[in-house]
């Protein structure tokens, strides 16, 4: 599959013979397990195997919970009790679905931020990137259905004011907001809807999880020097990878199991910790929660929708220019999508010829500065629209487009990188050999 | 590498747990000790024996445990009544039969009556419902250390009342509790901006306990802050009956992916020994 000659699989007994001129399936799963992989991949390259593990728990807890969920407005919160209480198991595989998804977003945003930071979205794995990005966005909207399936009054009330949003849009939002909601507030008709996208969401991520690693299968991995893997020969890539198999699954799955201690850990003695507890008390149409507050992975994105109020210089430029068709809440709505749009362009908008952030003295400053501003954003979304949380919401969002759309693509221009490693096997063993003392160096001339 | 990865992840959780603690009014919250708290933590059989009286003479009156089965009295890791105790407790109430068409004695299949009365809340989820404790900041730091503190503001909540501050008129509806954060303030009592100057709020809910309300049959001490202990953990039990199993769960998850982890860890490290090692 990839483009880096390697060995394949060969039929060797008559039936793995027979089987192969029919269904070449052995090979495909043959040649996926054992992609050649540059060596030196570091720890963030682990978060891929966690995403995985993470999709396929939340399918297994899911199909079973909803093998004991009632999705009816006066059954569903009595039902998630009957979960935690009557059913074997039960609450642990509530509080692993509920926790599950929080690490399901550590990962994804682990996973993005590694490839904002080492330029994996760059040529050629732009298809890559954007079915990711796709993933990302059915993740988000999977996640917002599921918390409203348990029927507190987060639930019910994070719908009212996220459907809400999509009536923002001029002329026809009215009838999306009907749409989404199935009449004209949520409801039952709500409730169901979301039940049945909730269940059918992972599995249309499943299957672009596949594009997405028959994507970079194609393209072959990146690497934190951005270097290509040498193609010339069978040898020569030999010298810059291993399979994946066994060197990359020891080393992920060794990761997943740490990462899975604290998982366990959080599961089995503060469960509720990244819940709100007001989702213990059962929807109520009539009674508004003092703070409506999306979950912890919505935050930035929250923030950036509250930051751009009617008082706001652009809000009243757009507002004038548009003639009143964009207002405050629209822009608003407007700024939360963009702001993950402008992530989805960013092969398109990073001018810079050097694919890693480790050769790119200026850039690493400002991506700090972006990790930054994301946890800043994180903090700024749980706090009561009020002063000083507004204005610093505005500094964060503008920094965030900032970001993605001026500092982007002046840096490949203004920025002097720094000289990178002729190959993947010269940065590999300049980190290997020189501690042990180094018995032979294998920096080749390059090619 | 590992360790960066590890502070974000603790930062990443930091930042959320507080999510949306954004508090209310600012109320006192006393940080009480129970047993079930921390990753050892387990519940005091007696203590939930005696949280069930308390409920049963002084709470049910009004509120109801709908969420809860009676027969889970008699289960492992709750206040572990006998059978024939389960049965006899369950007949004090009666419960309406769709069958039947009437009402008749309640028998362990059936759940504990919802609230007799309509504006008093169904305590079945009470100690999870709330939060004792928030921020700093949200930040998230405080329950994370303390715990989210539902058990605890039951408790506060029960010892919280006061005689109502001096800037209160004398014929402000509700008592005065500086436990309670949502309730009604006297505009009397708050400054210029509108903020509040005292501590809590005024609670629809007339004082319930006062200290020897119950005899407890296990001969234990039932002053006020006892008796408030005892059904704040009842109530725990209630919101969070399989808390036990949960932790036990928990410790067997950890211990043998901790394990899993050593074993993945040197065979991962003698796998890829050769390859950073070159000898020849």
């Amino acid at each position: 599959m990839a483009g880096i000659p390697h060995d394949h699989y060969e039929p060797k007994s008559n039936g793995e013979k027979w089987l192969d001129r029919r269904l070449p399936i052995v090979g495909l799963l043959y040649n996926t397990l054992m992609i050649p992989t540059p060596k030196n991949l570091n720890w963030m390259w682990i978060w891929g195997i966690v995403l995985t593990f993470c999709l396929a728990l939340q399918i297994i807890t899911g199909i079973v919970l909803a093998m004991h969920y009632t999705p009816h407005v006066d059954r569903a919160f009595a039902s998630v009790e009957h979960i935690m209480r009557d059913v074997n198991g039960g609450y642990m595989l509530r509080y692993m679905h509920a926790n599950g998804a929080s690490l399901f977003f550590i990962a994804v945003y682990a996973h993005i931020f590694r490839g904002l930071y080492y330029g994996s979205y760059k040529a050629p794995r732009e298809v890559t990137w954007i079915i990711g990005m796709l993933i990302y966005l059915l993740m988000m909207g999977t996640a917002f259905m599921g918390y409203v399936l348990p029927w507190g009054q987060m639930s019910f009330w994070g719908a009212t004011v996220i459907t809400g949003l999509f009536g923002a849009v001029p002329f026809v939002g009215e009838a999306i907001q009907t749409l989404l909601l199935g009449g004209p507030a949520v409801d039952n008709a709500t409730l169901n809807r979301f039940f049945s996208l909730h269940y059918l969401f992972p599995f249309v991520i499943a299957g672009l999880v596949i594009v997405h690693i028959w994507a970079f299968h194609t393209t072959g991995n990146n690497n934190p020097t951005g270097v290509e893997v040498r193609r010339g020969s069978k040898e020569e890539a030999e010298k810059d990878t291993l399979p994946f198999w066994p060197y990359f699954v020891m080393k992920d799955l060794f990761a997943l199991a740490v990462i899975l201690v604290i998982f366990f850990a959080i599961v089995g003695f503060m469960p509720n910790y990244l819940g709100h507890p007001d989702n213990y008390i059962e929807a109520n149409p009539l009674s508004t929660p003092a703070h409506i507050v999306p979950e912890w992975y919505f935050l930035p994105f929250y923030a950036i929708l509250r930051a751009f109020t009617a008082e706001v210089w652009v809000v009243q430029i757009a507002s004038f220019v548009t003639g009143g068709i964009i207002d405050a809440k629209f822009f608003g709505v407007l700024a939360m999508f963009g702001a993950i749009i402008v992530m989805a362009l960013v092969p398109w908008l990073d001018t810079s010829s050097v694919r890693s952030g480790r050769y790119r003295p200026m850039f690493k400053w400002w991506f700090a500065l972006l990790v930054v501003d994301f946890f800043a954003l994180m903090w700024l979304g749980a706090m009561p629209a009020e002063e000083p949380y507004a204005s610093f919401s505005l500094i964060a969002s503008a920094y965030w487009f900032g970001y993605f759309l001026i500092i982007m693509p002046l840096l490949g221009v203004i920025e002097k990188p720094l000289a990178q490693p002729d190959t993947i096997e010269a940065d590999f063993s300049s980190h290997y050999d020189a501690k042990t003392g180094g018995t032979k160096t294998l920096v080749n001339p390059a090619e | 590498m590992i360790k960066k990865i590890l502070i974000s992840a603790v930062v990443a959780l930091g930042l959320t747990g507080s999510a949306a603690y954004a508090a209310g009014g600012a109320a006192h919250v006393e940080d009480f000790d129970f047993s079930f708290e921390g990753p050892f933590g387990a519940y005091d059989t007696n203590q939930l024996q005696r949280g069930l009286h308390v409920y049963t003479e002084v709470c049910a009156a009004c509120h109801g445990l709908k969420f809860v089965p009676l027969r889970t009295l008699g289960d492992d890791g709750g206040p572990q009544l006998p059978e024939d105790q389960v049965r006899a407790y369950s007949e004090r109430y009666e419960v309406f039969d769709g069958e039947l068409d009437d009402f008749r004695p309640a028998t362990p299949v059936d759940h504990f009556p919802a609230s007799a009365l309509e504006n008093a809340p169904d305590l079945s989820l009470m100690a999870k419902k709330r939060a004792g404790f928030h921020g700093p900041y949200g930040l998230g730091i405080n329950q994370f250390v303390k715990g989210i503190g539902g058990p605890e503001y039951i408790a506060s909540l029960m010892v919280g009342y006061e005689e109502a501050p001096e800037c209160a008129p004398e014929d402000f509806p509700g008592s005065y509790n500086k436990a309670f954060p949502n309730g009604g303030i006297p505009d009397s009592c708050k400054d210029e901006h509108g903020h509040s100057m005292v501590e809590g709020s005024w609670i629809s809910m007339s004082q319930p306990l006062y200290g020897d309300d119950v005899e407890y049959s296990d001969g234990h001490e039932a002053d006020l802050h006892h008796e408030a202990m005892d059904v704040a953990a009842f109530l725990m039990w209630t919101a969070e009956p399989k808390m036990m199993a949960r932790k036990q769960a928990g410790f067997a998850g950890v211990i043998f992916l901790t394990l899993l982890s050593v074993l993945l860890y040197l065979t991962n490290k003698r796998l890829w020994a050769p390859i950073k090692h070159k000898e020849d």
